[in-house]
């Protein structure tokens, strides 16, 4: 079977007064249908330009795609001409984001928000699209949905304008949803019922998912596999329990290791030291080298490849066949 | 040991003015009733969802906020009545460290002026003096000497906050009140604040109060939890107490919809339906009836009670054991 989506080689990189900031910096990945695909990793990392890059949403200029493929249903969407590319955005692939609190319109209702992409991409009467919009947000779990569709935003609370962002994506049943950080600005026991929404639906429309977040807590729940990311680079990609079980990255058992846990009893967190590299500086080596504990000297000077370990991919010289010697055997 | 700061009965209502003459005709009952203790070199930590009314009692303690009523004893002294002179004199022992580094810092001001304007607000030291204890500051927290003369935009989120946890310690205070201090800082960033604010409780015999919507970090930092819903204490007890046995339907609920970072553990969740209800129309009853999963008649009847279950684990449920 053909993955529903194909990443291949993606560089996003933006161009400014500072330099050249690579923010995503080849990058590949696929996701099949019917699965949910985490990306993982800390502001500055990527993830985001990454989805947007994705939508063909990044801001030009700065920003600029130059280089790589994305196939959709094994087209290039890349090559696609702004107008094909509205045909497929919000209608193929939907995205929901972050803040709930700034991408509605507060200037129009939230039923008028939806039943207008209803219209663009179904080509259907306006009778019918209320319908339709009625139908989504009773579905997404907002009750009397009769009334609410006639509610401006800012009458409603966050974890109900995350569910109208929702309804809105899936109205035209997308074979993809992006979701950039849906429950970052939302309460914990609210963030349980959205993320419950999401696999629910994912269930019921056979949807793909890429799920976006920094918080490992959910990935953990949601994904079927996951790409840690750093600094623009894909740092390690594999499924989600083989990850978590053993993350093998120095970056990704530094993650791992600094979260505080509800069921440990550590008196002391472990910390990565430092900050995020500047990238806009002629960069040499591994990204992750100056804040990793088992950097040598290689991994200052050269870039370590993607190295295939199993069904597991991390970028690390340590996991290198006939790497050792390279490396220096780890004492 | 000695309270250090105790609390009593602390409200906190915010007028809702309506009309030319601006008549009150409603309130946000944002802290609605709350007591605690907090002993010295101890860490309370504030845990509840938004506009549970969490960050208000932090400001109002510090009178950033005047309260409603209530009474705020700072080593046995009653600082409610105090004026503005004298309360800006005992802020010098009760400092505070803000959610946001990016907004919390004067942009105009380098990182050693910041620290600065506190040395000087208290009269604490001056010239040459001053600048030796700034540098001491900075070396503290862990920031380089050479930051000194720099600006805030120059600094990551982290290497901020560490400027305001300096700031918060020139005065050399007895009470900190973090509000949410490792909130917007990435997770990696996050562990290296947490480390250094209990490497710093412990060098200067701290006390804290830790206000968070993070249980896990809570749990890391607090000796003692309250657990506050919409303006109220429903459950307060130490830490080991709170997570092996927590009683209250709302905690229960909280500690269940926290993801764990382990796929294997997916485990069976206490599903809340709705939202917070407003807190201008505060329900009859319990607050938290109208989401509980347990609730009976007498929940929507009366307003139950914060009581001792024995060993200091209080909780305010009609059902808590």
């Amino acid at each position: 079977m053909n993955a529903l989506l194909e990443v291949n080689d993606l560089k996003t990189y933006f161009y400014t007064a500072d330099g050249i900031i690579p923010a995503v910096d080849g990058v590949s990945f696929k996701i099949d249908r019917g699965e949910t695909l985490g990306i993982v990793g800390e502001s500055g990392s990527g993830k985001s330009v990454t989805a947007r890059s994705i939508m063909r949403l990044v801001p030009n200029p700065p920003g600029k795609i130059i280089n790589g493929s994305i196939l959709f249903k094994g087209e290039n969407i890349l090559t696609k001409k702004e107008k094909q590319m509205r045909m497929i955005r919000g209608n193929k692939i939907a995205m929901i984001f972050q803040d709930p609190m700034t991408s509605l319109n507060p200037l129009f209702t939230v039923g008028n928000q939806i039943v207008e992409a209803i219209i663009i991409h179904q080509h259907v009467s306006k009778r019918e699209a209320i319908e339709r919009a009625v139908e989504m947000l009773k579905l997404v779990g907002i009750p009397s949905p009769e009334k609410r569709i006639k509610d401006y935003p800012h009458q409603m609370s966050g974890g109900m304008r995350q569910r109208v962002m929702i309804a809105m994506a899936l109205c035209c049943q997308p074979d993809l949803l992006i979701a950039d950080e849906p429950t970052t600005a939302l309460d914990v026991t609210i963030q349980a019922q959205i993320l419950e929404l999401i696999s629910d639906i994912k269930e019921k429309f056979n949807m793909s998912v890429m799920m976006i977040t920094h918080d490992l807590g959910v990935v953990a729940n949601i994904a079927d596999r996951i790409i840690v990311m750093y600094a623009g680079k894909m740092m390690e990609y594999g499924d989600v329990e083989d990850i978590f079980a053993n993350p093998l990255h120095p970056y990704t058992k530094g993650l791992m290791e600094s979260i505080p846990r509800i069921s440990s009893n550590e008196k002391r967190l472990k910390s990565i030291q430092g900050t995020l590299p500047d990238l806009t500086q002629d960069f040499k080596g591994c990204r992750f080298a100056p804040r990793c504990s088992c950097a040598k000297d290689i991994c200052h000077n050269e870039e370590p490849p993607l190295v295939q370990n199993g069904s597991r991919i991390v970028r690390c010289f340590q996991y290198l066949s006939g790497g050792d010697e390279k490396y220096g055997k780890s004492s | 040991m000695e309270n250090l700061l105790e609390v009593r009965n602390l409200k906190k209502y915010f007028p809702i003015k309506k009309g030319i003459f601006s008549k009150t005709v409603n309130y946000v009952k944002a802290v609605d009733g709350v007591s605690f203790s907090v002993k010295q070199g101890q860490t309370l930590g504030l845990v509840g969802e938004s506009g549970c009314g969490k960050s208000t009692t932090g400001r109002t303690i510090l009178r950033l906020y005047e309260p409603t009523s209530g009474n705020i004893y700072m080593e046995g002294q009653d600082i409610v009545p105090l004026g503005k002179k004298d309360m800006r004199k005992k802020r010098r022992d009760m400092q505070m460290i803000f959610q946001d580094p990016y907004a919390s810092l004067n942009p105009r001001l380098t990182a050693g002026q910041i620290i600065g304007r506190v040395i000087d607000v208290h009269k604490i030291a001056s010239g040459k003096e001053k600048e030796d204890l700034i540098y001491h500051l900075l070396d503290v927290v862990g920031l380089n000497a050479q930051y000194y003369n720099r600006y805030p935009n120059e600094f990551s989120g982290g290497q901020r906050q560490r400027i305001g946890i300096a700031r918060a310690l020139a005065s050399n205070p007895k009470l900190i009140i973090c509000d949410e201090p490792v909130s917007a800082l990435d997770v990696s960033i996050q562990a290296q604040i947490i480390n250094l604010l209990q490497d710093i409780q412990s060098k200067y015999n701290l006390t804290y109060i830790f206000i968070s919507h993070n249980l896990a970090v809570e749990k890391h930092i607090s000796d003692n939890i309250a657990v506050m819903y919409l303006g109220k204490i429903v459950e307060f007890a130490s830490k080991d107490d709170l997570f092996a046995n927590p009683m209250h339907p709302y905690t229960i609920a909280l500690l269940s919809a926290i993801p764990e970072p382990d796929p294997k553990k997916n485990s069976a969740r206490v599903k809340l339906e709705g939202d917070v209800p407003s807190p201008i129309n505060i329900p009859i009853g319990c607050r938290f009836a109208q989401r509980c999963p347990q609730k009976k008649a007498i929940c929507e009847e009366k307003e139950p009670e914060l009581i001792d279950t024995g060993k200091g684990h209080f909780v305010a449920c009609h059902f808590g054991r």
